[in-house]
């Protein structure tokens, strides 16, 4: 394996592998059978069937996507920091964080490349009207891809080679062609869903109006903060499979430092995320109340309960990783007494998040409440409920932060105590009046309420920032109680690492196909109907099995792009003879 | 709410604050079954078991949680653990717990096997999508962008928009009281004939979400019009569109809103380009 990695570009490996896989399926001559003469709307794929196919491969080559895109922008992060402050061991950090990079943009590239190949094979007429809307977008799409492959190698093979600034320019380069990448790929991907530019038969009367629909920015949005949270928990399960393979104690040191980085950029793009969430599903119910309903009401409800599921567990294993590596930090005792309640506001907020507005129930359960609704839980199971949980989860999960923050830490200034007070009054007020607005929400209109989820999270990042800059004011100057020993932390530490990055691809497979399957028999929607096979919406149990199987050949590759990453790692880690924080 | 259940499980936890040396593993148990207990007992109506597993799933992996966030906890627990099953003072105690679990499995086999036959689970999703336009009587209308044709004289003509409401009220007691019943709360006569049972318009979680249109729909069309998605849908309701003129469904779709004081939702401005195609 060695030997042949070495030899062999790993996207060249998975491009091959895919390749002949395709080959054998199409090698069986019932796929070509029904292919007659003339213009084709559709061609089938053998076992699994074309939708599959292309639903999988979308899917890989999203998330190797995301992780391409989100990379960069905290590596350049990073590698910015080090050079401000002239500490090494960030630059150390963020050219660990591209070692990854180069592996897996071969992986994007191919799965990008056998997704094209899909699409057109599979689906002609689809992509035929796709193309007569966005010709010259496809285009660009091509010339931005090939100014990523320049910026990219440029910015991994040029580190330490060329000026500082010159290098970060690149990073930036590299991260403005990445987001203009994302925006394209959007506007064609958000056009199937809320089609605009195009009159009433579907012609096209403007690109730019296309491009500019109903959900594009939202998406562009959500994808953004979603692929820095994704590929930061990527990047700190790598942190962690190396964490757990150390040999050395510096070793340890340097991989708990990159698993904790990881983490806290995977979890600082978390807490704005469900903001940006619930922005686009706004956008889709604004567009068509069909699709809100379809989304969040009705047939794609309950994969919002299963997401609920997930991104409780997210929290709470945020959380648990933050309390977890407080014993590495002399001093974190003084915060342990608080776990407890920071616990139980989690639970109780994972609960409310999680719970479903009608209820799975027998008939003499359903008939003892008097419906499929619980006349207690029922309030539970509505926005205005979730928003708040969410905003109160969020809070929470930024006061582990700052215990963490604070943990070795105690303060000299002379207002330290009012500092305190004044930080808890600002929670305590902003917790009350986010609770005071859901419970108000269930008094007014939907629209009303719908408009109040914008102070609650306006209140949130107020009380976050205000919070942070008393604190970092407050812990100028302060006495260290003690060092943080990096390395020294419980292996299942590492173990809620994995889990945190699972649980983010879980997600992503998941809410991906809610995105693109509340369309049902539409490719384009009230536009280009289905009338494939497979026209019809799978069943929640399928749909979560291949979004399962998705995340299983992601993880496949994934352990090989950690493997490939560490050959490269090693070499050089030998050379310099190790590097600890 | 049974408030008794709940000071006997609030009891039951203070009453561990006075046991000598409880441990944490013993503060876990004591937790887990106070909760097991309020939400199994101390809620009324009580709560589908589907719930209750869900609710307590959660509550076992914080406690989980909790218990190996800290190291010299999570030692304990292991500590403990492996002198439970090592130790010989423990012996007789081992012995009963590996001769109970498999009688409790038993028995809860036994109770699945003996209950009597009942339909199985079922999770309906209550607000089924409506398509972008639908023809009644001839008419197409758009679900997506025409608003109820009598709403704006809510404002315009207070006296206009109190007919139509005053005919909604003799369509509604005319045709719909029997199954939603006489105060909409879905408990007509007809009501305990039906699963589902009919919708309770009063919950603010029903039309006062939904814009009109959608209740134009489901008025118009009934149970034959509900989509072929997330079937079975089981609903009775009839296609009122063979029976009622269209501004007879605009009106009862008033008198529902004005009845009950919801508001209908309001279609929102998007911040996309142009006006949809």
């Amino acid at each position: 394996m060695k030997w042949l990695a070495r030899r062999l570009p790993a996207g060249s490996l998975l491009f091959l592998m895919l390749a002949g896989m395709t080959l054998v399926a199409f090698w069986a001559p019932d796929a070509w059978a029904q292919d007659a003469a003339g213009p084709v709307e559709y061609r089938s794929f053998p076992v699994v069937g074309s939708r599959v196919v292309v639903w999988v491969i979308a899917q890989l080559h999203l998330m190797f996507g995301a992780f391409v895109l989100a990379v960069p922008m905290f590596a350049l992060t990073i590698e910015f920091i080090g050079f401000r402050n002239g500490d090494k061991r960030y630059d150390d950090l963020a050219h660990e964080f591209t070692r990854l990079l180069s592996v897996s943009f071969s992986f994007t590239a191919s799965l990008g490349a056998l997704l094209t190949f899909f699409l057109f094979i599979l689906y002609p007429r689809l992509m035929e009207y796709l193309v007569s809307i966005f010709d010259w977008t496809f285009m660009l799409y091509a010339c931005v891809f090939f100014l990523e492959a320049v910026f990219l190698y440029s910015y991994y093979y040029g580190w330490g080679k060329m000026p500082k600034w010159l290098h970060l320019l690149l990073g930036l380069g590299l991260n403005m062609v990445g987001i203009a990448i994302i925006f394209i790929a959007d506007s064609w991907l958000t056009f199937m869903n809320s089609p605009n530019g195009i009159d009433a038969e579907g012609n096209l009367l403007s690109t730019w109006d296309a491009i500019n629909n109903f959900t594009w920015m939202p998406i562009n949005i959500h994808r953004l903060i979603a692929n820095i949270c994704f590929g930061g928990s990527i990047a700190a399960a790598y942190g962690a499979y190396k964490f757990l393979g150390a040999k050395t104690d510096e070793e340890r040191a340097h991989y708990d430092w990159m698993g904790y980085m990881g983490n806290f950029i995977a979890i600082a793009a978390l807490l704005p995320l469900p903001f940006a969430g619930y922005w686009l599903g706004r956008e889709i119910y604004a567009f068509s109340q069909s699709l809100g309903i379809a989304l969040m009401g009705g047939t794609f409800s309950w994969l919002f309960i299963i997401q609920a599921v997930l991104i409780g567990n997210l929290f709470l294993a945020a959380n648990y990783y933050l309390w977890l590596s407080m014993e590495r930090i002399h001093g974190a005792e003084r915060y342990r007494k608080f776990t407890k309640w920071l616990l139980a506001s989690i639970t109780v907020c994972f609960i409310v998040w999680a719970t479903p507005h009608s209820l799975v129930a027998t008939v003499e359960e359903a008939r003892a409440m008097g419906g499929s609704h619980h006349p207690i839980l029922n309030v539970l199971g509505v926005m205005s409920a979730k928003n708040t949980a969410v905003n109160v989860l969020i809070l929470t999960t930024y006061l582990s932060f700052l215990f963490y923050r604070r943990a070795n830490k105690e303060a000299t200034v002379s207002w330290a105590k009012t500092g305190n007070i004044v930080q808890f009054g600002i929670l305590a007020a902003v917790v009350g009046v986010v609770i005071f607005l859901g419970v108000y929400g269930y008094f007014v209109e939907a629209s009303v309420r719908i408009g109040l989820s914008i102070p609650q999270v306006g209140l949130v990042l107020f009380a976050m920032i205000s919070i942070t800059i008393i604190d970092v004011f407050m812990f100028r100057n302060a006495r260290i109680l003690g060092p943080i020993e990096w390395g020294k932390i419980p292996n299942r530490a590492q173990y809620a690492l994995f889990f945190i990055a699972i649980t983010f691809a879980w997600t992503m497979g998941l809410m991906g196909y809610v995105r693109s399957g509340i369309r049902q028999h539409w490719h384009v929607y009230g536009v280009m109907r289905d009338t494939s096979e497979h026209a019809f919406t799978p069943t929640l149990g399928y749909a979560a099995n291949v979004v399962s199987v998705t995340v299983l050949i992601f993880f496949a590759f994934i352990a090989v792009v950690f493997f490939l990453s560490s050959l490269s790692g090693k070499k050089q880690l030998e050379a310099e003879g190790g590097a600890s924080p | 709410m049974n408030i008794l259940i709940l000071l006997a499980a609030c009891a039951g936890l203070l009453a561990l604050r006075f046991v000598p040396k409880m441990n944490i593993l013993g503060w876990l148990v004591g937790w887990w079954a106070a909760t097991f207990v309020f939400l199994r007992w101390g809620i009324n109506p009580p709560l589908p078991t589907s719930i209750q597993g869900m609710f307590l799933a959660i509550l076992t992996l914080s406690l989980l949680a909790y218990i190996s966030a800290n190291s010299a906890h999570f030692r304990f627990a292991l500590d403990r653990a492996v002198a439970f099953a090592t130790e010989k003072k423990y012996t007789v105690a081992l012995l009963v717990t590996l001769i109970l679990l498999p009688c409790l499995v038993a028995l809860r086999v036994y109770f699945d096997v003996t209950e009597g036959p009942a339909p199985p689970l079922s999770s309906r999703t209550i607000h089924p999508p409506p398509p972008v336009s639908i023809e009644v009587a001839g008419r197409t209308i758009d679900l997506v962008n025409d608003d109820n044709p009598y709403r704006a004289l809510e404002t315009e003509d207070p006296a206009a928009f109190a007919e139509h409401v005053a005919n909604g009220r003799r369509v509604y007691y005319e045709n719909c009281v029997y199954c939603h019943g006489d105060d909409m709360a879905g408990d007509g006569l007809f009501a305990h004939g039906y699963d589902p049972i009919p919708a309770n318009f009063q919950d603010a979680t029903t039309i006062a979400m939904l814009q009109e249109g959608y209740i134009f729909w489901r008025i118009a069309k009934g149970g034959p019009g509900l989509p072929s998605e997330s079937t079975p849908w089981l609903s009775a309701m009839p296609a009122w569109e063979n029976f009622l003129t269209e501004e007879e469904m605009w009106d009862v779709t008033l008198f529902l809103y004005d009845f009950t004081g919801h508001r209908p939702r309001a279609r929102e401005d998007h911040g996309g380009g142009g006006d949809g195609h």
